[in-house]
C-alpha cells in the first residue's frame, strides 16, 4: 500500500517533470501564412511538366501517364511535330495536357510511368482556390514554372535529377 | 444640499467604502478573468510545445478580448424542452457564488488611507473561512440547475457528477482547513495570516501535519474547482461538455467566468491558510508590497494548476470516488486528529 502510494506519486512527479522540460523546450510550431515549411525533396505536390535543356518540351505525348493514372485525372491528346518548328524532342508532343487537380490523390504513379520525366510532382502544397474551374490544369499552367515557394529554385523548371 | 450629503457621508462612511471596495473587488475579479484565460491558453501551449494564440495583439493578448466579443454577438440558443427559468438561473448563480466567495479573500494587512483604518477585502467577518466555503458550496446549485433544465441526458450526467463530486471532496477540504482552524485557533482570515506573520509559527505549510493538510486541501481544491485531472462533470470525450452542453454564447462564458473566479479564490484560500498570505518575510511591512505578494503567491498557484491540468490526464469516475472516500479523507481525519493533539500537548 504505501509502496504503491511512494511509486504513484513518483510518477505523477515524473510526469510533471516531462512537462516542465516540454514548457522550456523550442515550440514546433511553424508560424504559417509568415513561414513556410520545407518541404521535403521527394514531396508530392502539385504537378508540373519538364522542359529540356534545349527550351523543348520534354512530354512526347505517349499517354503512359493517363493509362498509369488510377484515378483517371489525367488527359492526353497527342499530335505529330512539325520537324522544322518542334515543339518537343521526340516524334509527338501533347496538344492537350490536363490535369484534374481536385481528382488526383498525389499518388505519384504518372511521375513513375513517364519514360522521359516529363510530369513531376513538386513541393508546391498550397492549391487551395475558390473556383472548382481554376484545378483543371491545362498545358499552359502546368509547363509554366512559377516562383517557387521560396524552396528550390530551377529557372529551366526541371525538378534536379542527378 | 450639499450639507446633506456630507451629513449623509458622515453617518455612512462605513457603508459607502463597502459598496465602494465590492465594487472594485467584483470588477477586478472579472478582469483578472479574461487574462487567466490567456495565460491558460499561452502556458498549455507552452507545456504542450506550441506557442498558444499570439496572433490578436503584443503575446496574443488580445485574444481574450476577441473571445468575449465573439462570445457576446453569438445567438443564444435555448432548446425548447428546456426550462427556461432554471435554465437562466444557472449560470447566474454560478457566477453571483463565485464572486460573493471573493468578498472574504483578504489581500492585504490593514493600512490608513485618509485617516481610515481599511484593508483590501470586501467583509472581514470573524467566521469568514466557513463563508467561503458556505457560497463556493452553493456554487454547485448552478451545475446542478443547469444540467436538470438543460433536458439533456449528457447535461444531467454532468450535473450529477458535480454534485457528488463536490460533496465528496468538500469533506476533504473541510477537513484540511479545519486543521489550519485549529491550529491558528480563528475562523478569520484575516487573523489566519496574521498569525503568520513571524518566524516561530511562520509559513503554516512548514507544520508537518500542516504540511499534509496542504496536500490535501490542493487537491481536493482542484476537485472542488472542476479543473483537470478532476472534470469529471465536463469530461469532453463522454459527455460532451456536461452540464454546459446546452448553452451558447454568453451564458456558456458565464460558466468558464465562475469556474476561473473560483480557481483564483481556491489559490488565494491555499495561499492563505498555508503560504501565509501576504507576509513575505524579507520585503518591507507596506500594504502595496503585501498586496503583489499576495498576488505573486496566487498567480503562482493558478500556474500550478495549469501545469496539472497539462500534464494528467482526467480519472476514471469510480476511481474518483474512491480516491476521495476512500484515500483523502481518512488520511485528512488522522491527520486532523494529529494536528488536534500536537496543538494540545
Amino acid at each position: 500500500m504505501l509502496r504503491q502510494f511512494v511509486e504513484g506519486t513518483k510518477n505523477l512527479l515524473i510526469g510533471m517533470g516531462v512537462t516542465f522540460r516540454n514548457m522550456l523546450s523550442e515550440p514546433v510550431t511553424f508560424q504559417y501564412p509568415d513561414v513556410k515549411r520545407d518541404m521535403p525533396a521527394r514531396y508530392r505536390g502539385r504537378h508540373f511538366l519538364n522542359r529540356d535543356e534545349n527550351g523543348l518540351e520534354a512530354c512526347v505525348g505517349c499517354s503512359l501517364c493517363s493509362a498509369n493514372c488510377p484515378v483517371g485525372c489525367i488527359h492526353v491528346v497527342a499530335a505529330e511535330n512539325d520537324p522544322e518548328n518542334p515543339v518537343s524532342a521526340g516524334e509527338r508532343y501533347a496538344e492537350v495536357y490536363e490535369i484534374n487537380l481536385l481528382r488526383c490523390i498525389y499518388c505519384g504513379y504518372c511521375e513513375e510511368a513517364c519514360p522521359v520525366d516529363a510530369v513531376v510532382l513538386r513541393e508546391h502544397y498550397e492549391l487551395a482556390d475558390y473556383d472548382r474551374d481554376c484545378y483543371i490544369a491545362e498545358k499552359d499552367d502546368l509547363l509554366v514554372y512559377p516562383e517557387p515557394n521560396r524552396f528550390r529554385h530551377d529557372i529551366l523548371g526541371n525538378t534536379i535529377r542527378e | 444640499m450639499i450639507d446633506g450629503i456630507f451629513q449623509f457621508i458622515d453617518e455612512n462612511t462605513y457603508l459607502l467604502l463597502g459598496i465602494i471596495k465590492a465594487v472594485v473587488i467584483a470588477s477586478a475579479l472579472l478582469g483578472v478573468v479574461p487574462l487567466l484565460v490567456w495565460l491558460e491558453r499561452r502556458l498549455m501551449g507552452r507545456f504542450q510545445v506550441r506557442l498558444g494564440p499570439n496572433r490578436v495583439g503584443p503575446y496574443g493578448l488580445g485574444q481574450p478580448i476577441s473571445d468575449s466579443i465573439k462570445l457576446l454577438f453569438k445567438e443564444s440558443i435555448i432548446q425548447n424542452s428546456a426550462d427556461k427559468f432554471l435554465f437562466h438561473l444557472a449560470p447566474v448563480v454560478v457566477v453571483f457564488t463565485a464572486i460573493v466567495s471573493f468578498a472574504m479573500i483578504p489581500m492585504t494587512g490593514h493600512f490608513e488611507f485618509f485617516d481610515v483604518k481599511m484593508g483590501l477585502w470586501a467583509a472581514n467577518v470573524n467566521s469568514g473561512i466557513l463563508f467561503v466555503f458556505a457560497i463556493s458550496g452553493m456554487g454547485i446549485y448552478g451545475m446542478v440547475l443547469a444540467g436538470l433544465s438543460s433536458n439533456n441526458k449528457y447535461s444531467l450526467m454532468g450535473g450529477l457528477r458535480s454534485s457528488a463530486q463536490m460533496i465528496s471532496y468538500e469533506l476533504t477540504l473541510g477537513l484540511a482547513a479545519l486543521c489550519v482552524i485549529v491550529h491558528t485557533g480563528s475562523l478569520n482570515l484575516v487573523d489566519m495570516v496574521e498569525r503568520q506573520s513571524s518566524w516561530p509559527n511562520a509559513l503554516n505549510i512548514l507544520n508537518p501535519p500542516l504540511m499534509i493538510a496542504f496536500v490535501l486541501f490542493f487537491i481536493a481544491g482542484i476537485a472542488e474547482t472542476n479543473r483537470a485531472p478532476f472534470d469529471l462533470p465536463e469530461a469532453e470525450q463522454e459527455l460532451v461538455a456536461g452540464f454546459h452542453t446546452e448553452y451558447t454564447g454568453m451564458k456558456f462564458a458565464m460558466f468558464f467566468m465562475g469556474e476561473y473566479i473560483n480557481m483564483v479564490t481556491m489559490s488565494a484560500l491555499i495561499t492563505i491558510l498555508f503560504l501565509g498570505g501576504w507576509n513575505s518575510y524579507i520585503l518591507p511591512d507596506w500594504a502595496v508590497v503585501g498586496f503583489f505578494v499576495f498576488a505573486f503567491k496566487v498567480s503562482a498557484l493558478l500556474c500550478v494548476f495549469i501545469w496539472l491540468r497539462s500534464t494528467f490526464p482526467r480519472i476514471r469516475y469510480d476511481r474518483l470516488m474512491t480516491f476521495g472516500w476512500k484515500f483523502l479523507v481518512p488520511i485528512a481525519i488522522i491527520n486532523l486528529f494529529l494536528g488536534a493533539a500536537i496543538r494540545v500537548i
